[in-house]
């Protein structure tokens, strides 16, 4: 191996790497506020790059058909409560639950959004798959948010093996790609980088800036650190576990389809790629202990490094090796923290 | 006292609570007025502490009634009391340890944000004012705080919340008689802004002093109740509570 060819792996390590670096924190953020080991977060990666294909493939994506019906299931169940708690709570969950998902599947529809610019399809795709994260949660986890991690756990998998057989119902079995949203390279030094790599870091980057604001400066952001660090206080502040449930929803599967958006135009996407991406950010996830941020995204780092290098080494038993980095770090936690009993 | 003649904020009637089968409050009924400081005395395990869980709606009710502002309350939950102004300082403080002093008063004031209130800065320095120590303090965790410390930033976080009546679940426990001291100045002051308190106590002496009424729950039931003036003088009360030192734990 020379210069050129350790300088092209780190790249792509680093462009890897900052997608599963999103995707440990979203991991990390959805345990600590409501102890959802979240599988199915690789679905939102896959959904979010496959319903932008679909709209630029000029189809209405089935995500669009999933947002509407889980809309209406959660005006069903909500709304009997909204209705006695008063006209606002209820038109409030009208407009969100039904009016908001026509109105985007009225445009869908009927503006073609085949032929706009990217960066508006980009949104288009977001505004449909973002919503399904809050919805999920109500339907299928709020009913069991005080359930042990266990049963949590087994939940997310169930989750996780219907959207990815729903994906294949509305994406089909063949992959996708999109193309760049540039096309520009640069020479650097002998290396080429391309604009895509340079996208994807960018805004991760961005991203993880914004998270980090988010989290310190806003109201909202510290009510979901205060139900991570302690549920009953937050509750009596009247942070609502539900609340708090939705909006890390809301930020995971945001997080999700973006990254599956970045990662469109670099690797072909298929209806259940993204289990296997959810995974790796796992990994890194797993590195931080479920617990810190900035531990989790360099693990997750360290994860598209390794997995670009030994792509290059040892390329049939490259997952075999990043999915091995897990035994030295569950043994090194095992051997360094002491065993806590999980708490209430 | 003048007092006494309005209507309470507070009101339980016959309020049962059982934790399986295990019936932990029996016929339990209660009052408070807005200004009023009452008192709830009793030992360990005589379900002080039940019964405030089952007033925010922490705990389901098995019988019995609740009616706040006028108003019964059917489905209660937690975060519909902390909007219509109730507010709980917990037994064990409930501090969001990894969070600067200054974030957990903020997060007092979460409820009142979500309704539209803007005054969260005023009130935080209210706050300081009673609490000047939390000022000095305010960009430190507040896992790193001492133990009296703690229970101020407790108190103020729930002040945050503006709240009409305020709940104490035994504010003097693991505190140095000097900070004990500290905290009941302050709870007593809080008379004069209006607000209502229910104070939980096993620290019998200093409760019934600050306090307008007080009642003894021994065993999950009501079994003395009266002005605390009275109450301090009753026997039985100085027998149980107030002799050789009681409450002075």
């Amino acid at each position: 191996m020379d210069l050129q060819i350790a300088l092209l792996l780190g790249q792509d390590g680093v462009v890897n790497g900052a997608i599963y670096a999103l995707l440990a924190l979203a991991l990390v953020l959805v345990f600590a506020v409501t102890r959802v080991i979240f599988i199915p977060q690789g679905e939102f990666v896959a959904y979010g790059a496959l319903t932008l294909v679909s709209l630029q493939a000029g189809h209405a994506p089935g995500t669009l058909w999933l947002m509407l019906v889980l809309g209406a299931a959660v005006a069903a169940i909500d709304g009997p409560a909204a209705w006695r708690q008063g006209r606002r709570r209820l038109a409030g969950l009208l407009g969100r639950q039904l009016l908001y998902p026509f109105v985007i599947a009225a445009l869908v529809l009927g503006a073609a959004p085949r032929d706009w610019p990217v960066l508006l399809q980009v949104a288009l795709a977001l505004v449909i798959v973002v919503p399904l994260g809050p919805q999920l949660y109500r339907l299928i986890y709020q009913p069991v948010a005080e359930a042990s991690v266990l049963v949590l756990l087994i939940v997310s998998v169930a989750l996780h093996l219907a959207l990815v057989g729903l994906g294949l119902l509305f994406f089909g079995a063949e992959g996708s790609r999109t193309p760049a949203f540039s096309e520009a390279s640069f020479e650097v030094g002998g290396l080429t980088v391309s604009g895509q790599s340079l996208w994807v870091i960018g805004a991760s980057a961005l991203l993880i800036v914004a998270l980090y604001v988010f989290f310190e400066k806003s109201l909202y952001g510290k009510a979901l650190r205060a139900t991570a660090i302690n549920r009953a206080g937050a509750r009596l502040m009247g942070i609502s576990t539900t609340l708090a449930g939705k909006l890390t929803f809301l930020l995971a599967a945001a997080i999700g389809a973006l990254s599956g958006i970045l990662i469109a135009p670099i690797t072909t996407i298929y209806y259940d790629t993204g289990f296997l991406v959810g995974l790796k950010g796992f990994v890194g996830a797993i590195v931080g202990g479920l617990a810190s941020y900035p531990v989790a995204a360099a693990g997750a780092l360290l994860v598209g490094l390794l997995e670009s290098f030994s792509s290059f080494w040892a390329s049939a038993f490259k997952e075999v090796i990043v999915f091995t980095l897990i035994i030295p770090v569950l043994v090194w936690r095992s051997l360094t923290t002491r065993y806590v009993e999980e708490e209430e | 006292m003048s007092a006494s003649n309005r209507e309470p904020i507070l009101e339980v009637s016959d309020l049962c609570v059982s934790y399986g089968k295990v019936e932990a409050l029996h016929h339990v009924s209660l009052k408070v007025r807005p200004g009023e400081i009452v008192t709830v005395i009793g030992p360990n395990g005589a379900g002080k502490t039940t019964l405030l869980s089952a007033i925010m709606g922490v705990l389901p009710l098995s019988r019995g009634e609740i009616r706040y502002q006028g108003e019964t309350c059917r489905h209660i939950d937690i975060e519909r009391m902390v909007a219509r102004g109730m507010t709980l300082v917990p037994e064990k403080r409930e501090l969001f340890g990894e969070m600067s002093v200054e974030d957990n008063l903020l997060l007092g004031a979460f409820m009142r944000r979500r309704l539209g209130f803007r005054d969260e800065r005023q009130t935080l320095a209210q706050v300081y004012e009673i609490f000047p120590r939390l000022k000095e303090r305010e960009r430190q965790m507040a896992g790193t705080l001492s133990g009296g410390e703690r229970q101020m930033l407790a108190v103020g976080r729930a002040l945050m919340a503006q709240p009409k009546i305020l709940m104490l679940d035994e504010p003097s426990l693991g505190l140095a008689p000097l900070i004990v001291r500290e905290i009941f100045r302050v709870i007593g002051d809080l008379r004069q802004t209006g607000v209502a308190i229910l104070l939980i106590e096993q620290n019998a002496r200093a409760a019934l002093q600050i306090s307008d009424y007080g009642y003894v729950l021994e065993t999950g039931e009501v079994a003395l109740e009266g002005a605390s003036a009275q109450l301090e003088d009753d026997p039985k009360v100085i027998e149980s509570y107030l002799g050789l030192g009681g409450g002075q734990h």
